[in-house]
């Protein structure tokens, strides 16, 4: 099964966000960059797969700042190719529109049979990249997905819905699947591998062509939320917090 | 006496080739192992052997047993020409060992010695049949009380040979003053015939040459081969400072032992000289708390496997593969799964508590470290560690945190602390991760800033470009993690000016002071003096840099950090503090290098705690508890403060005792 | 241009989903402010008695057929393009979820319309349409104008409350045909996997002590079991808990999990991303304990505090056991 993953960096999360002197976008000067958590866990599903059912892993990225070492990581894991696409105005930022056309011309000439992806990043505002690029290349789409099988010619994916129910999906391949979750937490490699694979893989490059960035709404304002909504917070140590809570906890009944 | 001496002849060559034999075996064996050495340094060596092996010092740190191997030990050496003697005089008649054989005083050492091996042999079968100690579990026991047996037999059978002697008026030595003992023995024979005492006489040879030639076969297979090759073995030891891991070896790219093969020959050599004692199983935090690892059977079950490996791999070379299938079942076990578990590899705190114990100098943390390396490479290791790593591979910091919060702690300190790239100081403090991330442990650190601007002392930190030091990431296996971080560490201390570190936590310590110079990867790193902040404390009381105005008059006890007592030998200057500040110290059972490792070690503060029943931390806490009026349980590592304030709640002792760290006593006796 | 407003019903198992009201308050709000209509659109086979809660719309569109019974991203992301290629309403609402997510973005492609994602509320300001979306976990809003002339929306919930947008009633039901084959499709429904039958229903407590990764380890979920217990409640997780197996998914909480209504609800070592949030919209009274002060749990709680949640727990049960006690 010859699978291909696109990863989409993302802002991490863990640092402070700013907004940039423009007021409608983020601050990308500082910004640390990390791959999609979704999509680690679409390559850990691929890996399986792979190591289930053999075939060519293919992971593709968009040149948006510094992917090398995810690439390279990727080849310690198990992937086979790894191609980084390059573009004007990257860096800046792509929407998912624009990344998807990409991606649809980068993947001319790569034979797959499944495409998998996050079923959604941490900055998506205009859809994800998964559905629109299945749309672009009139593929079936599917999101949610814990579990993937091969089966009778194509895929049945285990799809999340709320509640913890899972619903069986028979898929036609080729395909493209939003991943939720892999079966496994994303496996860690060894630094010592990850060095291996920069002496020794390639990381292919390939131009980027038009990018229709067309399909995203216009952002008039990007603002951080107002703390005014927020908790009442209970400054103290423990001890003092625990008074507190009690207290709360008798008013309004809780202790009976 | 009539010998046969054709008979001695037969019996002793054939013994000795059997010997010979087996020792050959397992030394080819250990051929099949990596290259080790460099060597060098041979008058510490000569020292050691003299120290160790003749001193027996490490035997008496289990304080009865010690005495009783002592005089084994002795034992044997000194009655070797009595066996030599015996062998010789068997198959030539009348022969007598020049000057050995005649020499009073020696003979008179001889008899009080055979006395004192017999009961040191009393002593070890009671050990082995009455008292039962948990040490011994899982050694080989008929084996143990076998030659127990035979040694009390050689005893018995050589004073009884030298007490008919000294009847019939056949000894070699002259007055009876320098035989007491078989003078002993013989009178109480004098009433026997001529003929009884002949038979005795002889009866008591046969069985002696026949027991020495048994134990001689059967020396190279089991535990007793530390017999001939401890000297060796303590003789050709890894001299290197504990706290530094020996490099990671890459065999076909593949970092970590997969086979037994893999290991040095010096590694096998270490296993051939154990001799099942359980001192090191008695020490070992992690077997104490129910976990799977016995430092003992771990050493055990590589030379069995070394062994059965070595075997195969013989048969299978010379009489092909498939026509043996024993062998190629053993040659398809895996070690690590198969031989040694995971589990076993994963539960090592890496305290060096076994390391120390072992009288016989086995390294039990290098071949854990070698096969988790492994491990590793397979994912075959908690998530919990995994996603550690993965942190620290991002971050740079356990914690998954952003290194732009590492100095976060500082926001508030007046005056600001100075930042080390941008400007110079004497002494560059590296924080370490705990003490910079956690939320709990961060009011310390502050103290300690106070403390350090109120002694005086001009430092400054690295600020962000500080990453996690790595020794426990080493330690957990991931060489090439610790190699990334330590270079991003040297470069930023390359382009700092300082003049000495002192960290606060003693694994950042350990490994600043002994890996981080000596380490072949990015060079650039000036060799600095290393300090601990107690050490730094001590120093600058002594001086009258930090005036103590308060003597606190605590009762206090204070638990040795691992890696900064059992590694490093820092044992005074924080007991010295503490007395300077007006601590009376208890010192709990378990003290210096026998102190007790709170578990955090070896990677396991990033792994699930499955498994454990008992947290060594809490026995800790238990063990401090029984002393009398104690107060606090001071403790001067970060992880310690975590791991005994959690112990405390843990273990229902928080009326009884608290847990400081020195920093916040010596604040308090700032006045 | 239309100013009409289209809401794409969820429906699972014979049920509507509660994001489908949020959705309709929303589409009211903006039909409302534009001057148009707000047509549920229905999807089923003999679902018509679904209609019936969808009140708040003015009319209900349902296309009955045996393909489009339970919801597959082909079938229904053909049916839905079909009927909205003709009708272009202004905006059509579906809900970002495991259904909406999968269809919306393959509509906007085939019509040439833009997506707008995570949108938590709409409404009118001078005449125009306009959104408020969450992004980055919940740290950051966008907020901007519905382009023209048709957009698509997926909804989170959080900006309405669902009974807003839930009125008895079922509005006229126009049942349309198809508008497009539904033969030959690429994904089919091969079944359902119940859940693991918990041993508790969580959205039944009336107290939950909910853990996330701040609880560290699987052992120190026990002192969140013993505060439960104390309290008479039960112990539920966000995600990453449930991932690791130390719970099972029936303790889940959120947008894969289960939305709880209890009175009390204890948010133990939570960020508090919009996945979760989902989840507890409805809890009468949030605690929430975290040391990173900024986690986005505090936009929701009443009631926070940034110690450490390992140290917080023994000795709020010891103190809530004493306080019992008495």
């Amino acid at each position: 099964m010859n699978i291909v993953v696109p990863i989409k960096f993302v802002p991490d999360l863990v640092e402070e966000l700013e907004i940039d002197p423009s007021g409608v976008a983020l601050e990308r000067t500082y910004m640390r960059l990390i791959p999609s958590e979704q999509d680690e866990h679409a390559l850990e599903q691929a890996l399986l797969l792979k190591e289930r059912y053999g075939g060519n892993l293919t992971v593709v990225t968009l040149d948006t700042g510094d992917v090398d070492e995810t690439l390279f990581t990727a080849i310690a894991k198990g992937a086979d190719r790894v191609v980084k696409v390059l573009g004007e105005g990257f860096a800046e930022g792509v929407n998912n529109h624009a990344a998807s056309s990409v991606l649809q011309a980068a993947l001319e000439g790569i034979p797959f049979d499944l495409i998998l992806t996050g079923t959604q990043a941490a900055d998506d505002l205009d859809g994800s990249t998964g559905p629109l690029l299945a749309a672009r290349l009139g593929l079936p789409f599917v999101g949610y997905v814990t579990g993937v099988k091969q089966e009778d010619g194509g895929v049945v994916a285990r799809k999340e819905y709320p509640g913890g129910l899972v619903a069986e999906m028979e898929v036609a391949l080729p395909a493209v699947l939003g991943i939720q979750a892999a079966e496994n937490p994303p496996r860690y490699v060894v630094t010592s591998l990850v060095m291996a694979a920069m002496k020794t893989a390639k990381i292919e490059e390939v131009e980027a062509g038009e990018a229709d960035s067309s399909g995203a709404a216009e952002v008039a304002r990007m603002y951080l939320p107002e703390p005014s909504e927020r908790a009442e917070m209970i400054e103290g140590n423990v001890d003092h917090v625990a008074d507190v809570l009690v207290t709360l906890l008798r008013e309004r009944g809780l202790l009976a | 006496m009539p010998i046969e001496p054709v008979l001695v002849l037969v019996a002793f060559l054939a013994a000795l080739s059997l010997f010979g034999y087996r020792v050959y075996r397992r030394f080819e064996h250990m051929r099949l192992g990596q290259p080790a050495g460099p060597f060098g340094q041979w008058g510490q060596r000569i020292k050691a052997l003299l120290v160790f092996v003749f001193g027996q010092r490490r035997l008496f740190r289990f304080r009865t047993p010690g005495v009783a191997h002592f005089f084994i030990f002795w034992g044997f050496l000194l009655l070797l020409p009595t066996i030599a003697q015996a062998i010789i005089e068997g198959v030539f008649p009348g022969f007598v060992l020049p000057f050995l054989g005649t020499f009073g005083p020696l003979a008179l050492v001889q008899d009080l010695i055979a006395v004192a091996v017999a009961v040191a042999v009393l002593y070890g079968l009671y050990l082995r049949l009455i008292a039962k100690p948990e040490r011994y579990r899982g050694s080989h026991q008929a084996e143990g009380i076998l030659v127990l047996i035979f040694i009390l037999t050689i005893m018995v059978s050589l004073l009884v040979m030298n007490g008919v002697r000294r009847d019939q008026g056949d000894s070699a030595i002259g007055p009876a003053y320098w035989q007491p003992v078989s003078a002993f023995i013989g009178s109480l024979l004098a009433g026997l015939s001529a003929g009884t005492q002949n038979t005795i006489g002889q009866v008591a040879y046969w069985v002696h040459l026949g027991v020495v030639l048994t134990f001689l076969v059967m020396l190279p297979g089991g535990k007793h081969f530390h017999v001939v090759t401890s000297m060796f073995n303590v003789f050709l030891r890894d001299l290197r400072a504990p706290g530094r891991l020996p490099p990671a070896p890459q065999f076909d790219g593949q970092a970590g032992v997969k086979n037994v093969e893999q290991f040095t020959w010096l590694q096998m050599l270490n296993w051939y000289s154990c001799s099942e004692c359980g001192r090191c199983q008695e020490v070992c935090p992690a077997y104490a708390s129910g976990l799977p690892l016995s430092p003992k059977l771990l050493i055990m079950g590589l030379r069995a496997h070394i062994f059965e490996r070595g075997t195969a791999l013989r048969a299978a070379s010379s009489g092909g593969a498939s026509g043996n299938p024993s062998a190629q079942a053993v040659l398809e076990k895996r070690l690590t799964g198969d031989v040694i578990s995971d589990d076993v590899l994963w539960a090592c705190t890496t305290c060096y508590a076994c390391d120390q114990e072992c009288p016989l100098f086995i390294e039990h943390i290098s071949p854990i470290v070698d096969m988790r390396r492994y491990l590793l490479t397979q994912q075959r290791a908690d998530p919990m560690l995994m996603s550690a790593l993965a942190n620290l591979r991002r971050y740079g910091n356990s914690f998954g945190q952003s290194d732009r919060k590492r100095a976060m702690w500082t926001a508030d300190m007046t005056p600001p602390i100075k930042d080390i790239r941008k400007e110079p100081a004497h002494t560059l403090w590296f924080v370490g991760d705990y003490a910079s991330y956690s939320p709990t442990l961060t009011t310390i650190t502050q103290t300690t800033a106070r403390v350090f601007q109120k002694a005086g002392i001009d430092f400054g930190l690295l600020y962000d470009a500080e990453r996690n030091a790595g020794n426990d990431i080493r330690r957990v296996g991931e060489e090439g993690l610790f190699e990334l971080l330590a270079m991003k560490n040297k470069a930023a201390l390359a382009n700092c000016e300082f003049q000495e570190i002192v960290t606060t936590d003693p694994h950042t310590y350990n490994t600043l002071k002994n890996e981080y110079a000596s380490n072949g990867s990015a060079d650039g790193s000036p060799t600095v003096p290393v300090f601990h902040y107690t050490e730094v404390l001590d120093r600058a009381i002594a001086s009258g840099e930090l005036p103590i105005r308060r003597q606190l008059g605590y009762t206090v006890t204070y638990h040795d950090p691992c890696y900064l007592g059992r590694y490093n030998g820092v044992y005074d200057a924080p007991r010295r503090v503490l007395d300077a500040i007006g601590c009376r110290l208890v010192e709990m059972p378990r003290n210096r290098d026998r102190s007790l490792c709170c578990g955090a070690g070896g990677g396991r503060i990033w792994m699930d705690e499955a498994g454990v029943k008992e947290r060594p931390s809490e026995n800790r806490i238990r063990e401090a508890a029984a002393l009398d009026n104690v107060q606090y349980f001071v403790v001067a590592c970060p992880k310690d403060v975590t791991m005994y304030r959690d112990a405390v709640k843990t273990a229902g002792q928080e009326s009884k005792i608290e847990v400081k760290d020195m920093i916040e006593l010596v604040e308090e006796a700032l006045g | 241009m239309s100013k009409d407003v289209w809401v794409v019903v969820e429906t699972l198992r014979g049920e509507v989903l509660e994001i489908t009201y949020t959705m309709l308050a929303a589409g009211r709000g903006l039909a409302d402010g534009l001057g148009g209509r707000l047509t549920a659109v229905l999807l089923g086979h003999n679902a018509v008695p679904l209609a019936s809660t969808l009140g708040v719309a003015d009319s209900v569109t349902y296309v009955d057929h045996a393909a489009v019974a339970d919801f597959t991203p082909d079938a229904y992301q053909r049916t839905i393009a079909g009927l909205a290629k003709g009708a272009a309403p202004r905006a059509v609402l579906l809900g970002h979820s495991s259904m909406g997510m999968d269809v919306a973005c393959g509509i906007g492609i085939e019509l040439g319309t833009p997506v707008i994602a995570a949108c938590q509320t709409l409404d009118v300001k001078a005449g125009k349409p306009r959104y408020v979306s969450l992004t980055c976990g919940g740290k950051v809003l966008a907020e901007g104008e519905l382009p023209e002339p048709t957009c698509l929306v997926t909804m989170v919930p959080g900006g309405y409350k669902p009974q807003d947008g839930k009125k008895e009633g079922a509005p006229e039901v126009t049942r349309v045909a198809p508008p497009t084959a539904l033969d030959d499709l690429k994904v089919r429904l091969k079944g359902y996997i119940e859940p693991e039958a918990g041993d508790v229903d969580i959205t039944k407590e009336s107290i939950l002590a909910s853990v996330g990764r701040g609880i560290q380890q699987r052992d120190n979920l026990k002192l969140a079991e013993e505060l439960a217990a104390t309290l008479g409640g039960v112990v539920s997780a966000s995600r990453p808990v449930v991932d690791q197996g130390w719970l099972p998914t029936s303790r889940l909480v959120g947008k894969s999990g289960k939305s709880v209504k209890p009175r009390l609800y204890l948010a133990l070592g939570i960020s508090g991303a919009p996945e979760h949030a989902e989840g507890i919209r409805d809890a009468e009274c949030i605690v929430a304990v975290n040391t990173d002060e900024k986690a986005p749990i505090f936009d929701f709680a009443q009631y926070g505090a940034t110690v450490d949640v390992l140290k917080l727990l023994p000795v709020l049960t010891a103190k809530i056991k004493q306080a019992k006690g008495n």
